[in-house]
């Protein structure tokens, strides 16, 4: 019986348990001998100009080795769309955290007392800290530098034609707030970085792409990418804010050679939720229009992406433009993005990187459209949805669907929910005036997974004691993939788990790769392994045919028990295959591929929340999330689950509790764990999974990204369960997170307003 | 100061600054690196450790305070032979971690929860690990393995 | 983070406790589980030249019963004041609230005592020992005296102890009989209380309604009057002046303090 498909618990997990992971601050390396340590000197003010910078005192402080600020540096400049972000402010800082000097000491408990010591003076400026104030243009970050009016880039339509929804029997618009959130790796960021007598640059980085990140790094310090070493020790979750290298990492580079030492760097939590890139953050218009019937006819979104000061990914609200339609059969679609700048943090990728944003606005859309005509949500949406039939199916906005069940999904959701009865229990409640709310949410989505399209390495070599090692590019930190791909490679080889190392994630083993980013791994990772398993055994074959005497064509691998053998005469000769390598002319048999053919897949699946709401209070409680997250065959049901799990925590978690605050200041109010509403396990219910799995045509393995589904699915789901508890009261629309007060606030609004 | 506390049954002893915090001390002068540094406010939990028995975030605890004490870090919960603690089994059996990051800490709260409570219920775990944050898993998996840890059956 | 560089001393009595302090006045911090002082320190908010650590002092550890008054020493661990039979009896408010202080490891560490010293508004036990009508004790070179709850809380983080005194004890009448009911709003369970309220007989705390502690004094008024428990709770928010934040303004807070206060009063048993 294969293994694939079956329940295995997780060959990363030995080490995990009893003596933890190997984390960056947790390296003993003999090269980090000697190390200093460092702390960067963060901005405090939103928005100013630095008029002077006196680290005087602070090289005068016990143990200090160094205080570097931009004026050291010679690092090539850093492009951040448009502009250029510096790896140390110069003139001007444009967020609080942004880093303005490096402080280097000989004990880490030094750092703190010598960081205080860099005198910078600021002139502040007037900050730019939301959508609406970078909008107005009346404060601009870059003055007459590659940013006019804060508005950066513009796609899809300069004006709307809102003759599309002359024929509706109904429209609704709303603006709908996609809160922006803090990724928040329970590790935060840090590095080590090295320079060897060879003139090589080793950095242990904690990233999910330490191919991406040597790219980075090189450029930046000027040097050939053969020169530059990057390794990811084990990772303590990045979640799309560790891809790559941030600026500091750079920075880290270029101090090692200043002082001629090893440097460590482990910044502070409070440092990482005002310097880790956030998420999210976006603004959208919805208008959506239909028939009484409940066949929409046309939908808009206008997206307004807060990027932050330095735009590192505008990308996101073109992702959210394409997936703007979700799962439905919109004949039109219209869309534009724009994206800002602001006086604050800088946003990239968070678990689901523009497409949680489309999802949200959609299907807050739908729900909307559905009080409008006075239809149930959960019909509505059957109205609309692309039918199975009618896969592949490209969207007005150019998504390129592989296959969906869209409808099938739901259906299954409701049906474990016992969707009648809920609704049954609300009107009861509602008919007795229970102050304790019961609302239903639904959302039905799909999302696109190896979006990027470019590919991945995979490489099998196969030893001389029939054991496998394994190198793939992608760089799991948490998602069990070693486990998958072990599975893989033992179901395909015939080998045993126990003789299977998967390695990854050093620049040194892995010299090509991309990584891990967009719910990727699997499908591309997952293929080039395949892949070059396919061509070891080919290789396998050629040898075997020789050793047996008899044609290629005519032997198998009996994957039962990891022999190849003359197909039709199991009871032959048999070679394992230690004795197939054996007799290669090298010591492994071995295949290194790219899987570059690897279109993008698109999962879907539906959610439903249940949600209560203590309408005297405003505190919203989970009772139940029970969820079809269908991406194709599952390889290894435990970790697929333990992914889906974990999506809905976050995606809970935005929708109730999580949200990045600044006051009119651009100061962070939500920068410690103490203030930033971080999810815990009283917060969220025991989850309910309901299994779907339709493959897809895309990839060797017919697999679909599961990493960000459930986040995607279970934000809206819970956003529409509380607006659904208040609807008999009048609410239809209240922004993210649902907080106490926000729910107690708008029952007010609508009560004053009757 | 001169601090002596016995760390996974084993004297351990060093010369440190007075402001030296537990999980420093046993992460830098122990060399016990198991124990993780999430967060600067007492609220993540990745540095939970036992300090004579119960659950303490070793952040917020100074290296004097326990000196004269005894800590058990995650390096000690397994046996002398290397079999493993059932909250450790069951972790991995239940798939209660992922990145790992949260792991030692979460596995130190949940020993000190089943010694004062051997039977919780799913809402007891979930509240008695309200200290100990995680990212990864949504929780559910970490539930399930202590509940199955305390000897009962997982259910879901 | 780590704290700006101090000097740690151990006390080992409450007699070596006091004289360490009176050696080292303002510059000195006493440590009990260290659970509001360094947080703090860790924050750079707080940075004393001297710490004392008092977590040894076992003579301030106890629950007991003096006659009609529960006595609990001021080093007394929210753990252990959950689980105290005698509470469970004789202060059953005190052990509840407890309980739900923090999270386990914060049990596990913070104590009664540090948790009245530092008078923090927002923190659960300063209105739970005020509805109480606890009575702190304190010892200083000049002796020991007592102070009524509710002329300990003078503002926020701020208590007439001086530098050189140490609290050693709380006193509560026994509650044993009455009532009592405890309401704690937050948006997670870890979380410091948007608003809380304690009621143990007819008595009615408040948590983080302003700079202080309240006893919701309209409420208890009410009530003494024969109004009933939806009655008494529309006053709980009068004289208060609650922190207006952007998470929780000051009128959502009183809303809450009169939702709140009707519930712990039903739960008390007031109709």
């Amino acid at each position: 019986m294969s293994i694939v498909g079956t329940r295995v618990v997780r060959v990363e997990d030995e080490k995990l348990i009893t003596s933890g992971g190997t984390y960056v601050d947790d390296l003993r390396e003999a090269a980090l001998t000697g190390a200093v340590h460092a702390v960067f000197v963060r901005s405090p003010i939103a928005h100013a100009r630095i008029s002077g910078i006196d680290t005087e005192e602070a090289k005068q402080a016990p143990g200090v080795v160094a205080v570097f600020t931009a004026a050291d540096l010679d690092l090539a400049p850093q492009q951040t769309g448009p502009v250029t972000e510096p790896f140390l402010a110069t003139d001007v800082v444009r967020y609080v955290g942004e880093p303005v000097a490096l402080v280097l000491t000989e004990e880490r408990y030094q750092l703190a007392d010598a960081a205080e010591l860099v005198d910078v003076d600021y002139d502040p400026l007037d900050a730019v800290a939301s959508i609406d104030a970078a909008l107005s243009g009346e404060t601009e970050l870059f003055p007459g530098g590659g940013v006019t009016g804060n508005v950066m880039q513009v796609n899809g339509a300069e004006e709307f034609d809102d003759a599309v929804f002359a024929d509706c029997d109904a429209v609704v618009t709303q603006t709908i707030l996609n809160p922006r959130v803090a990724p928040a790796s329970l590790e935060v960021r840090g590095g080590s970085v090295a320079w060897g007598e060879d003139g090589r640059l080793t950095l242990w980085l904690s990233t999910q792409n330490a191919q991406i990140a040597r790219t980075t790094v090189a450029g930046a310090l000027g040097l050939d990418e053969e020169r530059v070493r990057v390794i990811a020790p084990d990772v303590g979750g990045g979640f799309g804010a560790k891809i790559g290298a941030d600026p500091e990492a750079s920075v880290l580079g270029w101090a090692a050679r200043a002082v001629g030492r090893p440097v460590r760097w482990t910044e502070s939590r409070s440092e990482n939720l005002t310097a880790m890139s956030h998420g999210r953050a976006q603004q959208n218009t919805v208008t959506i229009g239909g028939k009484r019937d409940g066949t929409v006819l046309a939908y808009r979104i206008d997206v307004v992406q807060d990027s932050g000061a330095y735009p590192r990914a505008m990308f996101l609200p073109t992702l959210t433009e394409m997936m703007a339609p979700g799962v439905y059969r919109f004949p039109v679609v219209q869309t534009r993005s724009r994206c800002v700048v602001t006086n604050t943090t800088p946003i990239a990728a968070y678990r689901g990187a523009g497409r949680p944003e489309a999802t949200a606005a959609v299907e807050r859309a739908m729900d909307l459209f559905a009080a409008e005509i006075g239809m149930d949500p959960a019909e509505v949406r059957r109205v609309n949805f692309i039918r199975p039939e009618e896969f592949p199916y490209t969207t007005p906005t150019g998504g390129d669907y592989d296959t969906g069940e869209y409808a099938a999904a739901l259906d299954k959701v409701l049906a474990a929910a016992g969707y009648a009865e809920l609704r049954a229990e609300q009107e009861l409640r509602r008919v007795a005036g229970d102050p304790v709310a019961l609302g239903l949410g639904i959302a039905a989505y799909v999302e696109i997974t190896g979006g990027d399209a470019s590919g991945e390495s995979g490489r099998v070599d196969i030893h001389e004691d029939g054991s496998v090692t394994a190198y793939t590019g992608s760089s799991p930190h948490g998602q069990g993939l070693a486990t998958s791909l072990a599975m893989l490679l033992s179901d395909q080889l015939g080998v045993p788990l126990a003789k299977i190392t998967v390695k990854h994630g050093d620049t040194d083993e892995v010299p090509r790769a991309v990584g891990t980013f967009g719910s990727r791994s699997l499908q591309l990772g997952g293929s080039a392994i395949r892949q070059a398993a396919d061509e070891v055994i080919a290789q396998a074959r050629e040898l075997a045919a020789d050793l047996l005497e008899a044609a290629p064509e005519d032997l198998e691998l009996d994957t039962e028990r990891g022999v190849w053998q003359v197909r039709g005469a199991p009871s032959s000769t048999t070679l394992d295959w230690a004795r197939i390598v054996a007799s290669a002319e090298s010591t492994a048999l071995s295949a290194d591929v790219w899987f570059g053919d690897g279109k993008p897949t698109f999962p879907f699946g539906a959610h439903l929340a249940v949600v209560e709401v203590d309408t005297e209070t405003g505190k919203v409680e989970v009772r139940r999330l029970v969820a079809v997250d269908d991406a194709g065959p599952v390889v290894n049901p435990l970790t697929f689950r333990g992914q889906r799990h974990g999506g809905l925590g976050q995606g809970i978690a935005q929708a109730l509790l999580e949200v990045v605050n600044y006051d009119e200041d651009g100061n962070p109010t939500t920068a410690t764990l103490a203030d930033y509403s971080f999810v815990t396990a009283t917060e969220l219910p025991d989850f309910e999974l309901v299994d779907m799995a339709t493959p897809t045509t895309r990839n060797l393995l017919g697999v679909k990204g599961i990493g960000e589904a459930a986040t995607i699915g279970s934000t809206p789901a819970v956003h529409n369960a509380v607006v659904d508890a208040l609807a008999h009261h009048g609410v239809r629309h209240l922004d993210m997170p649902a907080t106490p007060m926000r729910v107690w606030a708008a029952l007010n609004d609508v009560r004053k307003a009757n | 100061m001169r601090v002596s506390i016995e760390v996974n049954g084993r004297t351990t002893a060093g010369e440190v600054p007075d402001r030296t915090l537990l999980v420093h001390y046993l992460r830098d002068t122990v060399g016990l690196t198991g124990t993780n540094i999430g967060c600067d406010t007492t609220s993540c939990g990745a540095c939970t450790v036992l300090l004579d028995g119960e659950s303490v975030k070793s952040c917020t605890v100074l290296a004097a305070q326990a000196d004269g004490h005894e800590v058990t870090t995650v390096e000690g919960l397994a046996g002398d032979g290397g079999e493993l603690h059932p909250v450790q089994r069951a972790f991995r059996e239940q798939h209660g971690l992922q990145c790992g990051f949260c792991t030692p800490g979460m596995m130190m709260a949940s020993v000190s929860l089943l010694k004062e409570n051997p039977r919780p219920s799913r809402r007891e775990v979930r509240e008695a690990l309200e200290g100990n944050l995680c990212r990864c898993t949504g929780y559910h998996n970490i539930v399930s393995a202590v509940v199955e840890a305390s000897g009962q059956e997982v259910d879901r | 983070m780590i704290p700006a560089e101090f000097s740690y001393r151990r006390a080992s009595t409450v007699d070596e406790a006091l004289a360490l302090l009176a050696e080292h006045g303002e510059d000195a911090k006493l440590l009990a589980g260290g659970h509001s002082l360094l947080p703090l320190m860790k924050l750079r908010f707080a940075a004393p030249e001297v710490v004392v650590d008092i977590a040894s002092l076992d003579e301030l550890k106890f629950v007991r019963l003096d006659g009609d008054e529960v006595v609990i020493g001021a080093l007394s661990r929210y753990h252990d004041l959950h689980g105290d039979p005698v509470l469970a009896e004789h202060a059953p408010l005190v052990a509840h609230a407890s309980g739900a202080v923090g999270d386990p490891q914060v049990r596990h560490r913070g104590t009664l005592g540090g948790s009245l010293v530092h008078a923090d508004s927002a923190a659960d036990l300063p209105a739970v020992i005020l509805a109480s009508d606890g009575v702190l004790v304190a010892r200083g070179p000049a002796g020991e005296r007592r102070i009524p709850a509710a002329e300990f809380f003078l503002g926020p983080f701020t208590t007439p102890l001086e530098p050189d005194e140490l609290l050693t004890e709380v006193r509560l009448p026994s509650q044993a009989g009455l009532g009592w009911g405890f309401e704690k709003f937050t948006r997670r369970n870890i979380d410091w209380a948007i608003v809380g309220v304690a009621v143990v007989g007819r008595s009615v705390g408040l948590i983080n309604l302003g700079g202080t502690p309240l006893r919701a004094a309209a409420t208890e008024k009410a009530l003494a009057d024969g109004a009933s428990a939806d009655e008494a709770a529309a006053l709980a928010a009068e004289d208060t002046s609650p922190p207006d934040e952007p998470h929780a303004s000051a009128e959502y807070r009183r809303h809450l303090a009169r939702v709140l206060t009707r519930r712990a009063l039903l739960a008390a048993g007031i109709a």
